[in-house]
């Protein structure tokens, strides 16, 4: 018993310390080792030394293989997945894990059903962290669908009311079974679990890409929850203190990224972006018609700059246009431009995403400016490049109170004395409103596969 | 509201743990700069992977002929360690290449 407490005050610093360490760019990955480690002694520690009622552990060669199998899919999915769906690969496993709180709910529940009455504390942590649970496993396998494109969002006003409606249910029947142990029946539980997984896909559904890392960051503090709760259920100390670490922190992480986009954490649960965005899209672009632009004009055009400024988005994660792009920031310099990167802090689909997909490419470290830095320099700045960004560079969000994204800090490319945008067609972002940027009288745009245009600007910029 | 109060009395250690590591996890995340967001994301999705251990008090005090708890238990573990090891890999890989900078 001593060995194995021991074992867990380990594990729960190395969480502490590894946190803390992740979050300076020197220390981080030997952090992120450190809660590594933390985690396999507090994991064999348990399999060796945890015993209940003086029994220790059983069916050792079943946890074993299922450790084996967890331990082979799990390395091979994160080894083989590629930079650019690293968000969706995390909320994949953020949902493994809600899953696994949720089935230990279940089971805890279950097999003490015959041990006679239950406490309304056993009862409420069982109840809330099944719930939590399977909110977070259903709401995170459906962000991994709709980041990976085989989910699309359901949009609309009655939705809010499905989702409000769900949420009621789930927190009524926890309240009735607590309160009045049996009165739903001897099935409450899986009928918790049924409506809960639900309320998880309509929690997600609506929720617009924009939006996408603020959930994901919200279902992984969620798992954190569900996992402390597990922790109460057992008085186990380091289920607690890692599940608490990473519910407090994922939902402060939560609330920082709904900052920076001028949000509340709460418009972004119950409203849902698009809406009447999108209305006001199809208003405004009738008869305007944007201004198309040729590689070798583009080219020209950068090449006889003196400071060129390039704006990554979601566009460049999916055609993987980071290696191109870097070798683009390249010729450029070769030729003694100034060239920098603006990092809007949401771009992407989580925030950070730009910057892990430019550090993979070998872009230095200092080439990479965030936003607020970004912004003064860019009247002086000759050309800015925009590579399959939308929302995050829209001056609707400056100058009209009526779009949805009003008030959320922008990366001001119209400034600039030439704007480029590299897109694939004129659709709106995945806020669903129309960008006024593309008509702006300064902006030219490129049409095409981001990876192609880069390519071809890079070979025209040797021939000129 | 009596078997609240005693719950409370009872696990007072636990809700102090809680309170503290609330804090603690509020002062830890302050001031990450933006571009680590990402890996801390991840590497807190690898630490609620501690799930695991729950994982296996049920599957290891599971009784013999509890079918239930066994299937179920055993793909807990399953999903507990996709959790722990995919979190932890996904987030060294992030990391690596930010380390390739100097």
């Amino acid at each position: 018993m001593f060995l194995l407490e021991i074992s867990y005050l380990i594990g729960s610093i190395s969480f502490i310390v590894g946190l803390k360490m992740l979050s300076s760019p020197d220390k981080a990955r030997m952090g992120n080792i450190y809660a590594a480690i933390g985690m396999g002694i507090a994991i064999l520690a348990t399999i060796v030394f945890h015993e209940k009622d003086g029994q220790s552990i059983g069916n050792i060669p079943w946890i074993i293989g299922g450790m084996a199998i967890g331990t082979v899919i799990g390395w091979l999915m994160a080894m083989k997945v590629k930079m650019t769906a690293m968000p969706q690969m995390v909320s994949f496993f953020n949902g493994m894990g809600g899953a696994c709180a949720a089935i230990i709910s279940l089971v805890e529940f279950n097999s003490s059903h015959g041990a006679g009455s239950h406490d309304m504390g056993f009862l409420l942590i069982v109840f809330l962290g099944l719930a939590i649970g399977s909110v977070s496993f259903s709401g995170s396998i459906i962000a991994y669908g709709k980041l990976d494109g085989w989910i699309n969002d359901i949009r609309g006003s009655w939705m809010k009311i499905v989702n409000l409606a769900f949420m009621a249910v789930v927190l009524g029947m926890i309240a009735a079974e607590v309160f009045a142990p049996g009165i739903l029946g001897p099935n409450a539980i899986w009928m918790l679990l049924v409506v809960s997984l639900l309320y998880g896909v309509t929690f997600v559904m609506p929720i617009g890409g924009a939006d996408m890392p603020v959930v994901i960051s919200l279902l992984n503090s969620f798992t954190g929850m569900a996992a402390a709760f597990g922790g109460f259920l057992y008085g186990n100390a380091v289920m607690l203190t890692g599940g608490i670490l990473v519910g407090s922190a994922g939902t402060i992480l939560t609330v920082l990224m709904c900052k920076a986009m001028n949000r509340s954490l709460l418009n972004v649960i119950i409203g849902s972006f698009g809406g009447g965005g999108a209305a006001v899209g199809g208003g405004a672009d009738g008869e305007q018609v944007a201004k198309e632009i040729s590689v070798t004009d583009a080219a020209i055009l950068c090449a006889y700059a003196n400071k060129v400024c390039i704006v990554p988005g979601y566009g460049l994660a999916v055609a993987q246009a980071q290696h191109v792009c870097h070798e683009f920031e390249k010729s450029l310099e070769g030729r003694g431009i100034d060239v920098t990167f603006a990092i809007h802090p949401v771009a992407g689909r989580m925030p950070g995403h730009m910057n892990v997909l430019l550090a993979e490419a070998d872009v230095p470290y200092p080439k990479l400016v965030e936003m607020d830095d970004a912004n003064p320099q860019l009247p002086n700045t000759d050309v800015i490049i925009i590579v399959g960004a939308n929302d995050v560079v829209n001056p609707a969000a400056e100058d009209d109170p009526s779009s949805p994204i009003y008030g959320m800090p922008v990366i001001k490319a119209w400034e600039a004395k030439n704007v480029i945008v590299m897109k694939r067609s004129m659709n709106p972002g995945y806020a669903g409103i129309q960008n006024q940027l593309f008509f702006h009288t300064r902006t030219k745009m490129l049409f095409g596969d981001a990876k192609e245009s880069l390519q071809n600007l890079v070979s025209e910029l040797k021939n000129l | 509201m009596d078997s609240l109060a005693t719950l409370f009395t009872e696990n007072l250690d636990m809700i102090y743990i809680v309170i503290l590591s609330v804090f603690l996890g509020i002062e830890v995340i302050s001031n990450v700069p933006a571009i680590l967001h990402t890996p801390l994301m991840s590497g807190a999705n690898a630490i609620h992977g501690v799930v695991i251990i729950g994982a296996i008090i049920v599957m290891g005090h599971a009784a013999p002929d509890d079918y239930l708890a066994l299937s179920l238990g055993f793909l807990a573990v399953i999903l507990g360690t996709l959790n722990v090891v995919g979190g932890f890999v996904v987030t060294n890989r992030m990391l690596e290449m930010f380390k390739k900078k100097k």
